[in-house]
């Protein structure tokens, strides 16, 4: 019988010579990660033990992402538990404001998530990660707590699910929309405790801005994880990481599936019949296709995130607003999710584009995403995000609305000042 | 262990972020947190809610983000335990880490109401619905899960751990 990525990377990182779904392990964890709301638990929880330093000060990062740069007093104390920790233990990648990004568009960045890793974070979007060919998924607080004291984490192995997109994506849908078809599809408990392999040949011709879009949110369709096998793109994209940035772990390893790996169910798509997606108040498995929706007056788009802060996106969202201005009615807020995206963005005069078109360029931040700040929706407001959930509140005001779509959508609506296909502009 | 308490009930796929919204994070405080506890689930709910109440949902309960601060709110505002259909992978293990009881029972899920008073036996995975005289049954947790439970959190386990070794 053969295995899955997942079950090979997790086999391997628990020293066991065969796994099964449902079997509990303790695995070795090759990299762990907390942010400025996450870790302040994890740090406290540490400290209590007594315990006089991390497992291994080069194989954590601690990245104030969601509250920052501060946006109150009691958001930089948080913020301030990390940097301290930092010091105190000689925490090597500890990544201030200036010099950081947005989590899960950073440390793939900066070659600190690698194929055939076991990597856990204290956030539900650590999941994104498998778009190298890694194990990646959110943990808590308590979970993050014990991997600094032992370098290892518990997990149930999970069961796969495999996803075969076949076809060729139509103009304007990728990643996000791929992802948020299947989540209409399945539901988002529909891969609940589960593994999610994307595969087929739609998924091998995406950018791996696109794949990263997609693994990361495999969390929103309750998965442990999404993963995808590596492939000469990944590589790639690996290799430029690990040669820029240096990475303390410069190996990595391929995994792939074997031919009679078990999966718990196999489902197909022809992708060629997807339109871009959006997902509507309040859950994001409540897709309806763009063009099918009329008369969605909106006040704000939020272009950016750990879904979807890549050039790519900023590119693409580019294309649509450069040399035009959008309605009168609409705050556009862009906000690249790294420094280094920021600096291209300037580079490229995408953010010439932006502000030209009457919207924001903001530093790096989770912001609004989770109704944190730099764009705080008020009572009855409506906004189209590129971000991943849709939530009651999720953006501000518990009766505010949030449509989730790709970067094209959310440009061309911003354009029209409700929500539109990418067509009806360009 | 066993634990009796008059029930709160909401439907599937409550997420943390209406279990305590993001706009509170700014702490990791429980009582301050609790004071928010199913804000935008149920406005009422951190006001209207007594020591050793219950919350029963349905499935996928705490989807969503991974903030520990969910369970954290839950066990502060007084909640003895909570008894859904299933829950979401990161609740479930954040819940169990921090020793928040949760329990798993579809047909409990299904046929309890708000207001109805429980007492629930996880030794003997039995729900007794006291206010319409009705027992359900619950699923039993694997023995992996068991020990974390029984040492009320998973830090716990690891200082055992670490009190065994120094011995």
């Amino acid at each position: 019988m053969g295995y899955t990525i997942t079950e090979k990377i997790l086999m391997r990182h628990s020293g066991k010579k065969s796994i099964k779904p449902g079997d509990f392990i303790n695995a070795k964890v090759d990299f762990c990660l907390g942010n400025d709301i996450t870790a302040p638990i994890a740090i406290k929880e540490f400290e209590a033990t007594g315990r006089k330093k991390p497992f291994d000060t080069s194989r954590i990062a601690l990245v104030p992402d969601h509250f920052t740069p501060a946006k109150d007093m009691r958001s930089a104390n948080q913020a301030k538990v990390l940097k301290d920790f930092a010091e105190k233990y000689g925490i090597e990648n500890y990544f201030e404001v200036g010099r950081m990004g947005i989590e899960h568009v950073l440390l793939p960045q900066m070659g600190l998530a690698k194929p055939g890793d076991l990597v856990i974070g204290a956030d539900s979007h650590t999941c994104t990660y498998g778009a190298l060919g890694c194990f990646s998924c959110g943990v808590g607080s308590t979970d993050l707590a014990a991997a600094f004291i032992t370098g290892k984490c518990w997990f149930r192995v999970p069961e796969s699910i495999k996803f075969i997109y076949k076809g060729k994506c139509r103009k304007y849908v990728g990643g996000k929309d791929l992802i948020l078809h299947t989540i209409g599809d399945i539901g988002v408990s529909g891969a609940l405790y589960k593994s999610m392999e994307f595969t087929g040949e739609a998924i091998s011709k995406l950018s791996m801005d696109d794949r990263f879009a997609m693994c990361n949110m495999a969390i929103e369709a309750g998965a442990k994880n999404g993963v995808m096998a590596p492939d000469s793109e990944t590589i790639k994209y690996v290799k430029k990481a690990i040669k820029q940035n240096k990475p303390k772990r410069k190996g990595f390893k391929k995994y792939y599936s074997d031919k009679d790996a078990v999966y718990s169910k196999i489902i197909e798509y022809d992708v060629s019949k997807i339109e871009p997606q959006v997902a509507m108040p309040h859950i994001p498995s409540n897709i309806k296709p763009a063009h099918r929706i009329k008369d969605v007056v909106i006040n704000q788009v939020v272009i950016g995130s750990c879904t979807n802060g890549r050039i790519s996106d900023l590119r693409l969202a580019a294309k649509f607003l450069k040399g035009r201005k959008i309605k009168s009615w609409v705050r556009l807020i862009v906000i690249p999710a790294t420094q280094e995206i920021y600096l291209q963005a300037v580079k490229e005069g995408l953010a010439k584009s932006f502000v030209h078109a009457g919207g924001v360029f903001s530093t790096p931040s989770c912001g609004p995403c989770l109704g944190g700040h730099l764009g705080i929706l008020a009572e009855g407001e409506r906004a189209v995000a590129t971000t991943n959930r849709n939530f009651v509140g999720r953006m501000g005001h518990p009766k505010s609305e949030v449509y989730l779509a790709n970067p094209a959508v959310a440009a061309a609506s911003a354009i029209k000042g409700r929500i539109c296909h990418p067509e009806d502009v360009l | 262990m066993r634990y009796k308490g008059k029930v709160f009930k909401f439907g599937n796929d409550v997420n943390t972020d209406e279990i305590i919204p993001a706009r509170y994070l700014h702490t990791t405080d429980p009582a301050e947190l609790a004071a928010h506890c199913m804000e935008d689930a149920d406005p009422g709910f951190a006001k209207k809610v007594k020591a050793k109440d219950i919350i029963v949902a349905g499935e996928n309960f705490g989807c969503g983000s991974s903030r520990e601060h969910a369970p954290i709110a839950i066990k502060a505002s007084g909640v003895s335990c909570v008894i859904a259909a299933s829950f979401a992978r990161i609740f479930y293990r954040n819940a169990i880490n921090i020793g928040l009881p949760i329990i798993i029972s579809k047909d409990a899920s299904e046929n309890v109401k708000e207001g109805d008073t429980l007492s629930v036996d996880t030794k003997k995975g039995i729900i007794r619905n006291i206010t319409k005289k009705r027992d359900f049954s619950s699923d039993v947790f694997p023995a992996f899960i068991q020990k974390i439970i029984k040492a009320d959190g998973l830090m716990n386990t690891l200082r055992k751990g670490k009190k065994r070794c120094t011995k």
